[in-house]
């Protein structure tokens, strides 16, 4: 009855060794009667065992349709092409049998609206403890146990008392707590973040984060982060991938991304991100606004807001250059040996 | 505008301007209607007591959490919602007050605002440049230099007249949009704008440019701001002075640089260690504060924060703090700051 456990164990062997993820030129396009929008323009992403990801980028760049590629939550009018492959499994090419057996059982996902993730008619308990029967085919009496246990996993006081709580009875942060305990509650191997923790304040994300964080390491939990936010991806990744119209223009280990960045979108957002000690200061900006989806240009597509463009720019999209060990970026300016010389100056943060 | 100096008291510290707006002991407070007769049955204390100052041709930043009354205080300002206590002068002159005060008109044409969803905001039937002109006609401006100071307007936000004056709101981005309702809240040639979170739904590089455009618009129309939004980073930016609320009242206010350097309140300082680090090497391991912000229905007694501070006594509980005079227009609501308050901290802070 254990169509999680199977799963997972089906998991397991291919799992030693090999990356927890394995994208490989994804593609999303959706279309219509009218136009053809091509959201993800061939993404690799690779993550590791108990590694965190954050997907960086701003609305429309492709981060979201990426991650929900990863488990197959987009609408029929999608076309995806391209391989995924989770935990060892060929995620695009699963029934729906093995499809609901692997979400949430090997993978699952929290959003930012807990709201709408939640169902307000069931009590928190009943949703947490319905998850683990299906999943793990355990007994009421035992499930009930583990959604006792996952509330507390959580933090959220009082927990016993909250079990029987609806969604609306929950504030923002114990609700967005309450969703989490639904995700982990098959013990994913992999936990999809889609800006968890965007429509918090600020007193209540630091509480998320950290607890996410806190939990990924116990729990060895891979996670993909999606999010806009570079202080979000500054405080619990461990990798950064930035989007932009549907591709993945950098990747690197985050402190030295965020230090210096590679690619000129990357060094705009940074520069366009308001901090302290600018105070006075002309905020830098990327003029422009990101290309329509449905018509991309030929060539690198941040090439028309960028100042730094040269003609080689607008001939095919750069191919990924990797100046360093672990770090990428898909610009023609980075050399693939020295890093910072090619790069341009790095700006200070 | 007569300088009839009414009620005029010289704010705090040592600001060359006098007060443009100045409030007082502002109250609103919502009743919850339940039950099948629908009888009230609680009270939602979003607005309770609140004054502050705001000199001409400075920004105010206004911070809080949800729940914390910001919005419904800016709505409160442009007289969207009726105060159930307190009053406003706005340059000397009581608002709204029968005899002797400014007509709510006269006052909407001094006052305008800019909200956060630049969408709904703006009339999906109306081109731009008529959305821009119709406060002008209203108030009485010939249809054609209504329509000529649209366009003056819209080039001044950024957006080229001849190529955006006839679309649509669904036909421009949101930074696009936010632009356009700036020009709408310009149209009228308001002395004080109120902008209630306006770059809160816009991406990081837009963002970017809306906040310069702010900033060059007030220079060059000589505005006075207040910004009221739960980003710290972006009212640093732009503030002059800040203030800071929890649960309907002010905890903190002063000038940006103190409330950033030297916060008094637990509640400031918490919130600003709440602030991502934007630097994997300082990353924090305990959280600044536990739980949510509670409930404006039953808020706490005494001091509201006194439930998620880490410095709470028995006398948080017995009394609400008064605001404690830190220096230079620096104020903050703690007994942990008013010497004698019977704090055991007490007095520390002002040192």
């Amino acid at each position: 009855m254990s169509g999680a456990a199977a799963a997972r164990e089906a998991a397991r062997p291919a799992a030693n060794g090999a990356p927890l993820v394995r994208v490989r030129d994804l593609t999303v396009r959706f279309v219509s009667r009218d136009a053809t929008v091509c959201a993800v323009n061939g993404v690799d992403l690779d993550l590791a065992a108990g590694e965190v990801l954050c997907i960086l980028g701003e609305s429309g760049s492709g981060k979201s349709v990426s991650l929900r590629a990863l488990m197959r939550l987009l609408p029929r009018t999608a076309r995806v092409g391209g391989s995924v492959e989770v935990a060892g499994q060929d995620v695009l090419a699963m029934d729906e049998r093995r499809l609901a057996d692997f979400r949430g059982g090997v993978v699952s996902m929290i959003f930012q609206e807990p709201m709408t993730a939640l169902d307000p008619v069931f009590t928190i308990g009943r949703q947490i403890a319905e998850t683990v029967r299906r999943h793990e085919g355990v007994s009421r009496a035992a499930a009930e146990a583990r959604a006792l246990e996952l509330l507390e996993l959580v933090q959220i006081p009082s927990a016993r008392r909250r079990l029987s709580a609806y969604p609306h009875e929950l504030s923002g942060g114990l609700r967005q707590r309450a969703m989490i305990a639904v995700a982990l509650a098959c013990r994913p191997r992999l936990l999809l973040a889609d800006e968890p923790t965007t429509a918090l304040d600020a007193t209540v994300q630091i509480q998320i984060l950290l607890l996410l964080r806190r939990l990924q390491e116990e729990l060895g939990m891979g996670v993909i982060f999606v999010t806009h936010d570079l202080g979000v991806a500054g405080e619990i990744a461990d990798r950064v991938a930035v989007m932009y119209a549907g591709r993945v223009v950098e990747e690197g280990p985050v402190g030295a991304l965020l230090a210096a960045p590679l690619h000129p979108y990357a060094r705009g957002l940074l520069g366009a991100t308001v901090h302290a000690g600018l105070r006075g200061a002309r905020l830098t900006t990327i003029p422009g606004a990101p290309p329509s989806l449905e018509r991309l240009p030929e060539g690198c597509a941040f090439a028309p807001r960028c100042a730094e463009a040269e003609p080689a720019c607008l001939a095919a999209v750069p191919a990924p250059r990797r100046p360093a060990p672990g770090r990428m970026a898909r610009c023609v300016r980075v050399g693939d040996a020295a890093p910072a010389a090619a790069a341009g100056a790095p700006r200070a943060v | 505008m007569s300088e009839t100096p009414t009620d005029h008291r010289p704010g705090p510290g040592n600001g060359p301007a006098r007060p443009l707006l100045l409030v007082r002991d502002l109250v609103k407070h919502f009743p919850i209607r339940g039950g099948l007769l629908g009888r009230p049955v609680g009270t939602v204390r979003a607005v309770d007591g609140v004054s502050f100052a705001v000199r001409a041709g400075e920004t105010l930043g206004i911070v809080g959490e949800s729940g914390c009354g910001k919005s419904t205080t800016a709505r409160l300002l442009m007289r969207l919602l009726e105060p159930d206590g307190g009053g406003m002068a706005f340059d000397g002159a009581p608002v709204g007050a029968s005899g002797g005060g400014m007509a709510l008109k006269e006052y909407r044409r001094q006052v305008q605002m800019v909200f956060q969803d630049s969408y709904a905001s703006l009339n999906p039937r109306l081109p731009i440049e008529d959305t821009i002109a119709f406060a002008p006609r209203v108030h009485g401006v010939p249809a054609r230099e209504a329509g000529e100071r649209a366009h003056a307007l819209l080039a001044a936000v950024g957006l080229d007249p001849a190529q955006f004056a006839r679309r649509y709101p669904h036909e421009l981005s949101g930074g696009q949009r936010q632009r356009v309702n700036i020009a709408r809240a310009l149209a009228l040639n308001p002395r004080l704008v109120l902008l209630d979170e306006p770059v809160s739904a816009l991406d990081k590089s837009v963002e970017a440019q809306v906040l310069n455009l702010l900033a060059d618009l007030k220079e060059r129309f000589g505005l006075t701001y207040v910004f009221i939004s739960h980003d710290l980073n972006v009212v640093q930016w732009i503030s002059d002075r800040v203030l800071v609320m929890y649960l309907g009242k002010v905890v903190e206010e002063g000038p940006v640089e103190a409330i950033y350097e030297r916060p008094a309140h637990p509640y400031t300082r918490a919130l600003l260690a709440s602030r991502p680090a934007m630097d994997p090497a300082r990353r924090r391991t305990e959280p600044p504060l536990t739980g949510d912000p509670p409930n404006p229905v039953n808020p706490p007694s005494g001091c509201r924060f006194r439930t998620r501070c880490p410095f709470a006594e028995p006398v948080c509980a017995e009394r609400a703090p008064a605001a404690a005079d830190l220096g230079g227009g620096h104020a903050a609501a703690c007994h942990m700051a008013l010497p004698g308050s019977g704090h055991s901290r007490a007095g520390r802070l002002a040192a």
